[in-house]
């Protein structure tokens, strides 16, 4: 493990300015940096989009596959999302297997997507309890200035809402047969996760960096298209209040709604 | 997915003596290049070569995890390559394949020539390449990309390493094989080289060719790698014009005594880059006449570099 050192002095000033309202890049505290979305940016892959939150950077690509549905739900397809952090995104990210880290990654922006109403895995179905589509959704991040959660999330709607899916032609005797024509998936308005960070009990949306390193702990909010909640994530050692939780979804209610205006259209 | 039977039953040339994407049997597929796209990264470059498009990064030299790794005498150098689960076709399992452990391996090997590891004794340089998409001639690219990116990351280097596949398809040879050229053809050697040492670093084949046939393929994947290798000077020349036009516009003074001392550099420059081993950083700088009798001794104790010590390797 490589640790991170954390100067007493980084801390002090970060802590200071926020009692004083600021922060160290001059944001306000709910003000999200600047988002970027570029799709199609992979031609192999069924869907894929690049997302910039700030100098954060994140690639996401979409397989499809064609396999059984889970027993349990034998009408409705599989969204599987997993995250890679490849240590060209950061000194600090190191080889091998997925840690603790990427799973909590790759989980927390697969249950924003999976409880929002914007893919309905009915529509997945391509024949009842025998063939469903598999949406294999891959996320690569590229840089790590912070925040990775909210810029992997972002890659991935870009990536969903840019994905196509091929025809199937399930034969008489029951096989699937995949066909080169494609139809886009289907969905509605995606949700969108914003990430608190907490520094010395001051909640600040979309922390950097240098502010994951000094945050107490953090809260992740995925606000779906009809302004319902669809997935939250507390995590880091120190307790949120009642207070903090409720003002945290409000504030992201508020940011979800601008950052919509900035989504592509389909 | 479902055309693969159609593929393999496709001719590879056709009448005009083109390629499926085109081209003549010499000419290589378009090729982009970019150098410090990767912004946590010591060094890092960006390869669109053909549909490829591959990512390096490099760190160090830096502290070597785990310890017991080190090497007393030398840097370690790791090479990794990795494939994106999208990258292909059909989506790649995340786990690293016993491919990607053999393609890493050779890259390594590719790369380790061009470096004065025993420079760094004890420490790692790490090379990470990931492939975002693979479209054939993926290892070459990855050796391309990867030196542009040891040397952004300004690691001293003997030279760059270039690579391009050549081989043999529909019965004649041809360079830089595209993903369905490679699959369907009849032979594939990929090649990286050191273009300006004439050395070859990274060799491998399948298929099969006459010697002659062979012989011609080493020639055109030669060819290619110079043109490759032009592409990868201009690419890092461009980059550190812009530095020189920033240091310009923040402060112009700063950029005139760097000319001063290129101007005043010549008959230092030549031992120091001789051997750049850390002991002769710290010593002062030597008057020319002490500094060749330095470079005398390092020739002694091996360590063929530049164009004179290179000469009777040529003559062998």
């Amino acid at each position: 493990m490589i640790m991170k050192i954390v100067a007493e002095i980084d801390r002090e000033r970060i802590s200071t300015l926020l009692r004083e309202g600021k922060r160290v890049d001059g944001r306000g505290f709910d003000e999200i940096r600047p988002t970027k979305l570029t799709q199609d940016v992979i031609s192999k892959a069924e869907g894929s989009s690049e997302a910039w939150l700030g100098k954060s950077r994140v690639l996401a690509g979409v397989k499809i596959q064609v396999g059984r549905p889970f027993p349990d739900t034998p009408d409705e397809g599989v969204v599987i999302t997993s995250a890679e952090l490849f240590p060209i995104a950061s000194p600090e990210f190191e080889l091998g297997p997925p840690g603790e880290q990427a799973i909590e990654l790759a989980r927390v922006v697969d249950r924003g997507i999976r409880h929002s109403s914007a893919i309905q895995r009915s529509s997945l179905c391509i024949k009842s309890g025998e063939h469903v589509y598999l949406v294999m959704l891959d996320l690569y991040i590229l840089a790590d200035h912070g925040n990775l959660i909210d810029a992997a999330s972002l890659a991935a709607i870009g990536a969903l809402m840019n994905t196509k899916l091929p025809k199937v032609n399930v034969t008489e005797d029951g096989t699937a047969e995949v066909l080169e024509e494609t139809f886009p998936l289907e969905m509605g308005p995606p949700p969108l996760t914003v990430t608190f960070a907490k520094i010395d009990g001051t909640l600040v949306a979309d922390p950097t960096l240098e502010e994951e390193n000094v945050m107490d702990g953090r809260i992740s909010i995925a606000i779906d298209g009809d302004d319902t909640i669809s997935s939250m994530q507390k995590s880091g050692g120190v307790p949120f209040t009642y207070q903090e939780v409720t003002d945290a979804i409000e504030r992201a209610s508020k940011i979800v709604k601008k950052m919509r205006k900035q989504l592509p259209q389909r | 997915m479902s055309d693969k039977k159609a593929e393999a039953e496709q001719p590879l040339i056709d009448g005009k003596g083109l390629r499926t994407d085109g081209r003549k049997l010499d000419e290589l597929r378009p090729i982009h290049l970019e150098v410090g796209n990767l912004s946590r990264a010591d060094g890092s470059a960006y390869i669109e070569h053909g549909r490829n498009k591959i990512v390096a990064a490099v760190y160090g030299p830096r502290e070597l995890h785990p310890r017991h790794l080190a090497q007393s005498d030398r840097a370690l150098l790791r090479v990794i390559y990795r494939m994106a689960t999208f990258s292909v076709s059909d989506r790649k399992r995340p786990a690293p394949s016993r491919r990607e452990h053999e393609i890493s391996m050779v890259l390594r090997q590719a790369l380790e020539p061009m470096l004065f590891l025993k420079m760094y004794p004890r420490a790692a340089i790490d090379v990470f390449i990931q492939v975002l998409e693979a479209d054939g001639g993926s290892r070459c690219a990855s050796a391309t990309v990867a030196a542009l990116a040891l040397a952004d990351a300004g690691i001293p280097m003997r030279g760059l390493v270039a690579g391009v596949a050549a081989g043999k398809i529909d019965g004649k040879i041809a360079v830089d094989l595209s993903d369905i050229e490679d699959k369907i053809g009849d032979a594939d050697v990929p090649t990286v080289m050191a273009p300006e040492r004439g050395e070859i670093t990274l060799l491998q084949m399948d298929g099969k060719l006459t010697k002659k046939e062979l012989a011609t393929a080493l020639q055109m994947a030669e060819e290619g790698i110079h043109q490759i290798h032009e592409m990868q000077k201009e690419v890092l020349l461009k980059k550190y014009a812009k530095i020189r036009d920033q240091i310009a516009e923040v402060s112009p003074e700063l950029l005139e005594k760097v000319e001063e001392i290129k101007e005043e550099k010549p008959k230092e420059e030549e031992p120091k880059e001789e051997e750049p081993k850390p002991t002769r950083k710290r010593t002062k700088r030597t008057t020319p006449a002490k500094a060749e009798e330095k470079t005398k001794t390092t020739k002694k104790t091996k360590t063929p570099k530049k164009k004179k010590t290179e000469s009777p390797k040529e003559t062998e």
